[in-house]
C-alpha cells in the first residue's frame, strides 16, 4: 500500500507491505541506513529516531502509520561537514566503541534533552512535583532505553553532558 | 511476521465498524506479531481517535483518553500533583522510547511476559488454549505467587495497572455495537483460571475509550518497584501506596500489587487491617502476612514471598514516618 513519509524535510511516497516498520522503510526503501536494527524487539534503542520531536523505537512501529508524522532520523540531525552538537559531543568524548547503538544514542539523547526541557520527571527525580535538573543520574535514567554492549556508558553521559552545555569537572 | 491488512480509522464509530485488531502504540503487539504469538488477519489502526486528552471531570477526577501516552500522562501536571503515585508507576516502566509511544489504553492490555508465551515452540495455555503450561516446572522465577492455576502461573506486566488499581480507576469502552459501558479496574482484569487466554472483561470490538480516575486521594503516595536491574526492567514485585494518617492513626490505605499475579493485585482485607490503627512494625507484618497467607511459589519464584512480604513492611513503614 501506498504511504507518504516526512523524513528529514523530504517528503517520500512508498508502495509498501503493511508489515513495513519504519526502522525497515527507511533503511531498505530510502537508503537512510543510519539508523540501525540491534534486536528489532523495541529492547536495544538502536533504531530510535525522533516522530513529531520525540523518541521513539522505529523497530516497534509500521511504517503505514506515520502518514503527515514528522520523522528525524540521525541523517537529519547533521552531516559530516556541519555536526549536530550532539554528535560533536560524542565525538570529543569518544562515545563509542564499535559505534553500532551510537546513532540511536545520539538520537535518543537529543529527543531526552527535549523532554528535559518540557520539565518532563523521570524516576530518579527527588520531586516530580516541582521541576527537574539535568544530572548524571537523570541522563542514565532516560537513556537506559539505549544498550551499549561496549559499555561505553561514562563517555556517552560525558558527551550528553557536554551537549546539554553543562561542562563536567576534570577527575 | 504474518500477513494482514491495514485500515485507518477517523472516529470510534468507524473503529468498530472496520472489524479487527485495534492497534494504538503498538509495541507490545507489533513485538508479539513478529514472533507470530499474535496473528491478527486485520488491523485496525487507531491513533488518530480523538482520545488524546486528559479533562477534569464533574466529580473532580480525571478522564484520560485511551491513546494519551504514557510519558504525556506522567508528565501531566496534574498527575504529578494529585495522583503521584501514577506518574511514579508510569516512570518506573519501559524506556524513554516505549513511553513515548505506548498508550493508556494499551498498557492495559499489554500481554505477559512469560518465557513460554513468548516461545511458539514450548506449551502455553494463553497462547494456544489446551496445550499445556510448560512455565510449571520450567523457568518461572518471574512467575505468580497469588492466584494462579494449574493452566497458567503467568504475570501481568504492567506498572501504571498497579496504581491505578490502588486509584480506583474505572475503564470506559464502546461495545461492537456502540453501547458505552464502564468497567472498574477491580472488576477488569481476570484470573487465569481454566481460560487463561481470557485476560479481562473486554468482547469482541470492545474498545477502550477513556480511563476515569476519582476525584484525588489524599495522603502519602509511593510506587516501590523491586527489579533485576535499575532501570527499563519488569517488576519482581512492585507496590502502589497511597496512605494517609491523622495523628497517630491510619485513616486511609489503597495498597495494590505487580508481579504477583496474572492481574494487578488488590486485597482489601490488608487495607481494612490497617485502617483505624497505629502504624508499628507488628501490625505492618500482620498484614503482609495475610496477604500472603495463599501464596504458593513455583520453586525459581518463592523469593517473592519474603520479597513481596519485606517489601509492604518496607512501603508501609515509609509511608507512615512522622505519624
Amino acid at each position: 500500500m501506498n504511504v507518504t513519509l516526512s523524513i528529514n524535510g523530504r517528503y517520500h511516497t512508498l508502495d509498501i507491505d503493511p508489515r513495513t516498520s519504519l526502522l525497515d522503510a527507511c533503511r531498505d526503501h530510502l537508503a537512510l541506513t543510519g539508523s540501525k536494527k540491534g534486536c528489532d524487539h523495541g529492547q536495544c534503542g538502536a533504531c530510535t529516531m525522533l516522530v513529531n520531536g520525540r523518541r521513539i523505537n522505529s523497530c516497534l512501529t509500521l511504517a503505514v502509520m506515520h502518514e503527515n508524522d514528522t520523522i528525524t532520523t540521525v541523517e537529519g540531525l547533521g552531516t559530516a561537514e556541519n555536526l549536530h552538537p550532539m554528535q560533536a559531543a560524542f565525538v570529543e568524548h569518544d562515545g563509542y566503541q564499535c559505534g553500532y547503538c551510537t546513532p540511536g544514542q545520539i538520537v535518543s539523547a537529543v529527543g531526552m534533552l527535549g523532554e528535559i526541557g518540557d520539565g518532563w520527571p523521570s524516576h530518579v527525580t527527588k520531586d516530580i512535583k516541582t521541576g527537574t535538573e539535568l544530572s548524571g543520574d537523570e541522563i542514565r535514567e532516560r537513556m537506559s532505553g539505549n544498550l551499549c554492549r561496549c559499555s561505553a556508558y561514562p563517555n556517552i553521559v560525558d558527551a550528553i553532558e557536554t551537549a546539554a552545555g553543562k561542562t563536567k569537572e576534570p577527575a | 511476521m504474518r500477513p494482514f491488512e491495514y485500515s485507518r480509522a477517523q472516529s470510534v464509530g468507524e473503529a468498530r465498524t472496520l472489524g479487527g485488531r485495534y492497534i494504538a502504540g503498538g509495541t507490545n503487539l507489533l513485538d508479539l506479531m513478529k514472533l507470530e504469538v499474535e496473528t491478527p488477519e486485520q488491523l485496525v489502526d487507531i491513533t488518530r481517535l480523538p482520545l488524546n486528552e486528559i479533562k477534569e471531570t464533574e466529580d473532580g477526577g480525571l478522564k484520560i483518553g485511551a491513546l494519551v501516552t504514557n510519558s504525556v500522562l506522567a508528565a501531566d501536571e496534574r498527575i504529578r500533583r494529585d495522583y503521584e503515585v501514577l506518574s511514579r508507576a508510569l516512570l518506573a516502566g519501559a524506556s524513554g522510547q516505549l513511553r513515548n509511544k505506548a498508550s493508556t489504553g494499551g498498557n492495559l492490555l499489554q500481554r505477559t511476559r512469560c518465557g513460554y508465551f513468548y516461545e511458539t515452540s514450548r506449551r502455553c495455555n494463553k497462547r494456544e488454549p489446551g496445550s499445556g503450561c510448560d512455565a510449571i516446572g520450567g523457568f518461572n522465577r518471574i512467575h505468580a505467587i497469588l492466584g494462579q492455576s494449574s493452566n497458567c502461573i503467568a504475570t501481568h506486566p504492567s506498572d501504571m495497572a498497579v496504581a491505578m488499581m490502588a486509584l480506583d480507576a474505572v475503564v470506559e469502552t464502546q461495545q461492537a455495537d456502540g453501547h458505552e459501558r464502564e468497567i472498574p479496574l477491580k472488576d477488569f482484569y481476570r484470573l487465569p483460571g481454566d481460560t487463561p487466554h481470557i485476560e479481562n472483561e473486554l468482547k469482541e470490538g470492545e474498545l477502550i475509550v477513556n480511563i476515569r480516575l476519582p476525584k484525588p486521594k489524599s495522603g502519602y503516595h509511593v510506587y516501590r518497584k523491586v527489579r533485576d536491574r535499575a532501570s527499563y526492567a519488569f517488576a519482581l514485585v512492585s507496590v502502589a501506596a497511597i496512605i494517609k494518617t491523622d495523628g497517630n492513626t491510619i485513616t486511609e490505605a489503597s495498597l495494590a500489587f505487580g508481579g504477583l499475579a496474572h492481574k494487578p493485585w488488590r486485597d482489601p482485607k490488608i487495607e481494612e487491617m490497617l485502617v483505624g490503627q497505629g502504624p508499628r512494625r507488628k501490625l505492618f507484618e500482620d498484614a503482609a502476612d495475610a496477604l500472603l497467607a495463599e501464596a504458593q511459589g513455583q520453586g525459581e519464584n518463592d523469593f517473592k514471598i519474603p520479597l513481596a512480604r519485606r517489601t509492604l513492611i518496607s512501603v508501609l513503614a515509609e509511608a507512615t514516618q512522622g505519624a
